[in-house]
């Protein structure tokens, strides 16, 4: 009975990983082969052409990505070190609670939160309500992820600069901050990673588009949108180059995943 | 071949060394007998060749001081050091002239029950607390009966009788502590395994239990550690004193304290280390 | 004599200028209220969201009431708007991806954290949080080229073949299904079961497992009968976690799912939910009620969301500090 249940738990471990490794096979076999040099610099080609690639898709999420972290590093950095170094029980616990919760909003509905605020206003989908989307959702994992690495940082430390006569905000900036930084930018790069594969608030927030977005309020194609599009349209070479989006999407979101957990995190824990 | 139940406990086994199984009192039956037990933890040798014989129906305390390897010892009788990955033991350790090693795990620590430093319950109610090794071990019979007959051993009955069904945590540390002896209890061990049972109880609550293991020879053999010499002068019947990884010396407990006969015994007695 | 008031006199306000100053330049009380003011707009920034939500679903919540929550009819020409199919379909996916991946994943958990060694344990975890960081429109592709052929080729003939006298698996079977969305969710919020669960168990002191297994237990049982439930309340957390996230996932259930507005009993048959509902409606929304209507099911979404979390947080806060005091 022992013996069977424990090899029984065993064999889920084994499921799910295998689940994983099929998964990124099967991705990167049918990816790969679809990938060109056409898919990284030219724009998609006229429906019902065959052939073109998604130059404007990626440089879209890049912009995406740019505008997401100035809304989204700034307030997650400065709200963590907020909660790690002055936050109150009350109120700390407030807004500690507060990110959890928007953490879980599902992204469809931020993405119908950036639709009310910013493109009902401007009656554009645009670049700029998509990055301020996908800001949103960075949020809560750079403030939670920065506040842990900085709690992190053993007190002897502070104490240490504090007693040389340094002020609270000094220490915070020239101790605290240094001793926890790769554990910061881990905490950005978690974050990028996570809302570059968003899709579902750019839906109707960024839009899409089958060319070079003209402005910053103007919508703009990105990979993911891309993915999902190419992947229910009824095209064979449309689906190919939906692989290609996607292998090259999966790609950027792994590296990122791996490099913070690996090279910038050695040796301290990734929270979550 | 067969062997006298307690004709081991007079022979004097011999090993590689040359040096006898240690036993005070020859003529009190062996309940688990220790030859030439050597223990590493990867590579750290924490025991050498030690070689002990445990009578049975006594108390026997293991004392030294700490990082002497006494819980290791103690944790070796019934194989809970093999949860600890990199630990091997290496020797014969004997229950009833059966080696241990070669029991089936789960059966042995049923034989040998063990009560551990912090008091540990479960996060379940008094009763299933005590139940437990019953259920697991598919106890068939009165349950209510045993559990009773282990709390009154813990003479803890009288005062959670009416709240069986309470969570044990809502009970003092001392308490905890003796429902964690009335819990190992319940499965009728033949040898208790104490380990440093005391450190997180006030002197009282200590005095309680002390005068509980005392009443309980009556059922098993005690194997007690602990870091408290006049505990272990006041409880126990026989005393090992161990030193990095060495029975120094094993006597009765009145001789030992009293003559010890190993300079580093007196040592440790008179405080001049640990 | 006269001049001995006049020493603190004059120094005073020099003294309190000078440490207002220096309090000023060192700049405590501002750097506190400058990283206030960043922390206190995540819950503007919250209340924001809930704001937009309330305001712009107010037209159809004035409309239709409660009814709209058990209507069945979704008909924007008529603007008449029932959300049950979704609800009904949002709830049915979430369950059967709980049903099949709690289990497995609840198993691979306890391989991790009680039988795996720490290097392979720590390694496998990697992998699996990994798994975590695929973007959903991934598990979308897969589905869509590898799940919906599954289910319509293998595993839906076999069900209806085996388990066809039950209303749950009868009618033609698509490939698209509240079948398949289930799947897929399953292998989505299996390794956060996973992640979170293995560490609450490795959170249960190890005086536990000791005192199980030196009451004679097996390994199992020590495990089951003592580990598990001792976390009981952080892996329910994992749980309703898991649950909160299959709720709102939209992009691969919209591609799965088959989007047909319908209440089908059989697992088979194609359903639609709310995430994907409003995927596919929201940006050609045309009319204030239709769009209104469509916020109202954003707005659920958001409150059945934000009260799993608000419990599974609590429950895991719960589990890990008693694991750290250990009563």
């Amino acid at each position: 009975m022992s013996v069977v249940m424990l090899s029984l738990t065993g064999l889920c471990a084994l499921l799910i990983i295998s689940i994983l490794f099929f998964i990124l096979g099967y991705l990167v076999w049918n990816g790969g082969k679809s990938l060109s040099w056409d898919f990284f610099t030219r724009l998609p080609a006229p429906v019902g052409e065959a052939g073109g690639g998604m130059a404007n898709a990626i440089v879209g999420t890049l912009k995406l990505l740019l505008i997401a972290s100035l809304m989204g590093i700034p307030i997650g950095v400065i709200g963590g070190i907020y909660l790690s170094e002055y936050g109150g029980r009350v109120f700390g616990f407030i807004v500690r609670y507060t990110t959890d919760l928007l953490n879980g909003v599902p992204s469809i509905v931020v993405g119908i939160f950036a639709y009310s605020l910013i493109v009902l206003h401007t009656k554009h989908f645009s670049t700029l309500a998509g990055g301020f989307a996908l800001g949103v959702m960075m949020i809560p994992i750079t403030l939670r992820s920065t506040e842990d690495f900085l709690l992190a940082v053993p007190r002897t430390l502070r104490e240490g600069a504090m007693a040389l006569g340094a002020s609270k905000w000094k220490t915070i900036t020239s101790v605290v901050i240094p001793a926890a930084y790769r554990g910061i930018l881990t905490a950005v790069l978690l974050a990028l990673a996570r809302v570059s594969g968003e899709t579902a608030p750019l839906l109707f927030t960024a839009f899409s588009n089958r060319y070079w977005s003209p402005g910053w309020n103007q919508p703009t194609a990105s990979l993911p949108v891309m993915i999902y599009t190419y992947a229910i349209a009824p095209y064979e070479d449309w689906h190919r180059q939906a692989w290609a989006a996607g292998v090259v999407l999966l790609g950027l979101v792994l590296a990122a995943n791996i490099i913070a957990r690996t090279v910038l995190s050695r040796g301290i824990a990734v929270p979550r | 071949m067969e062997i006298p139940a307690n004709a081991a406990a007079t022979a004097r086994v011999k090993i590689d060394m040359g040096i006898p199984a240690q036993n005070p009192e020859p003529q009190t039956p062996a309940r688990i007998q220790i030859e030439g037990l050597n223990f590493f933890y990867g590579k750290m040798q924490a025991l050498h060749n030690i070689s002990l014989v445990i009578p049975a129906n006594r108390i026997t305390a293991l004392i030294g001081p700490s990082g002497c390897g006494k819980s290791t010892l103690i944790r070796t009788i019934n194989r809970m050091h093999e949860t600890v990955r990199i630990a091997r033991a290496e020797g014969t350790i004997l229950l009833d002239n059966e080696d241990i090693f070669r029991l089936d795990v789960v059966r042995l620590r049923r034989r040998v029950g063990m009560v551990f430093q912090r008091p540990n319950p479960f996060p379940k109610s008094i009763f299933e607390n005590v139940a437990f090794g019953l259920r697991v071990n598919g106890f068939k019979g009165s349950l209510s009966e045993a559990v009773e007959r282990s709390l009154r051993r813990a003479a803890l009955w009288d005062e959670v009788k009416d709240k069986l069904h309470k969570s044990a945590y809502e009970l003092s540390g001392g308490q905890q502590q003796r429902l964690c002896i009335a819990r190992a209890l319940a499965v009728d061990p033949e040898v208790l395994l104490l380990d440093e049972p005391c450190s997180a109880l006030d002197p009282v609550t200590t005095a309680k239990i002390e005068e509980l293991l005392f009443n309980l020879k009556e059922y098993c053999t005690m194997v007690i550690v602990t870091h408290n010499m006049q505990q272990a002068a006041r409880s126990s019947d026989f005393t090992a004193f161990m030193l990095d990884g060495r029975v120094v010396e094993y006597q009765p407990t009145a001789r030992l304290f009293t003559n010890p006969s190993d300079p580093r015994t007196e040592a440790y007695l008179t405080g001049r280390f640990g | 004599m006269a001049t001995i008031p006049i020493a603190p006199d004059s120094a005073g306000p020099a003294l309190a200028s000078r440490s207002l100053a220096r309090r000023l330049v060192s700049g405590d009380q501002v750097a506190h209220l400058f990283t206030l003011i960043f922390a206190a707009s995540v819950i503007l920034i919250t209340s924001l969201l809930f704001y937009e939500l309330w305001i712009n679903s107010a037209l159809s919540r004035a409309k239709f009431g409660w009814a709209f929550f058990y209507t069945q009819n979704w008909d924007p020409i008529f603007e008449q708007f029932g959300a049950r199919p979704f609800i009904y379909g949002t709830l049915v996916t979430s369950a059967l991806a709980l049903l099949i991946a709690v289990p497995f994943g609840l198993g691979a958990a306890i391989f991790l954290a009680e039988l795996a060694p720490a290097k392979i344990s720590d390694a496998l975890t990697f992998v699996i949080e990994l798994l975590a960081a695929v973007p959903s429109v991934i598990y979308g592709l897969l589905g869509i080229f590898l799940v919906v052929p599954f289910v319509r080729e293998i595993l839906g003939p076999a069900l209806k073949k085996t388990f066809g006298f039950t209303p749950l698996f009868t009618g033609p079977v698509y490939g698209v299904s509240y079948l398949t969305a289930g799947l897929v969710l399953a292998i989505m919020v299996a390794p956060y079961i996973i992640s979170v669960s293995r560490e609450v168990l490795m959170a249960v002191p190890n005086d536990q497992r000791e005192a199980a297994l030196s009451l004679g237990s097996t390994r199992w049982e020590a495990t089951w009968k003592v580990v598990v439930p001792y976390a009981r309340t952080g892996i329910l957390g994992s749980i309703f976690l898991a649950l909160a996230r299959a709720l709102g996932e939209t992009m691969a259930v919209t591609m799965v799912i088959g989007n047909v507005p319908k209440v089908d009993l059989s697992l088979l048959a194609p359903g639609y939910t709310i995430a994907a509902v409003i995927a596919n409606e929201f940006s050609e929304a045309a009319g204030n009620l239709y769009f209104s209507a469509l916020v109202e099911l954003g707005l659920v979404l958001f409150l059945l969301t934000f009260i799993l979390n608000g419990l599974a947080r609590l429950l895991i806060y719960a589990t890990t500090q008693r694991g750290a005091a250990n009563p």
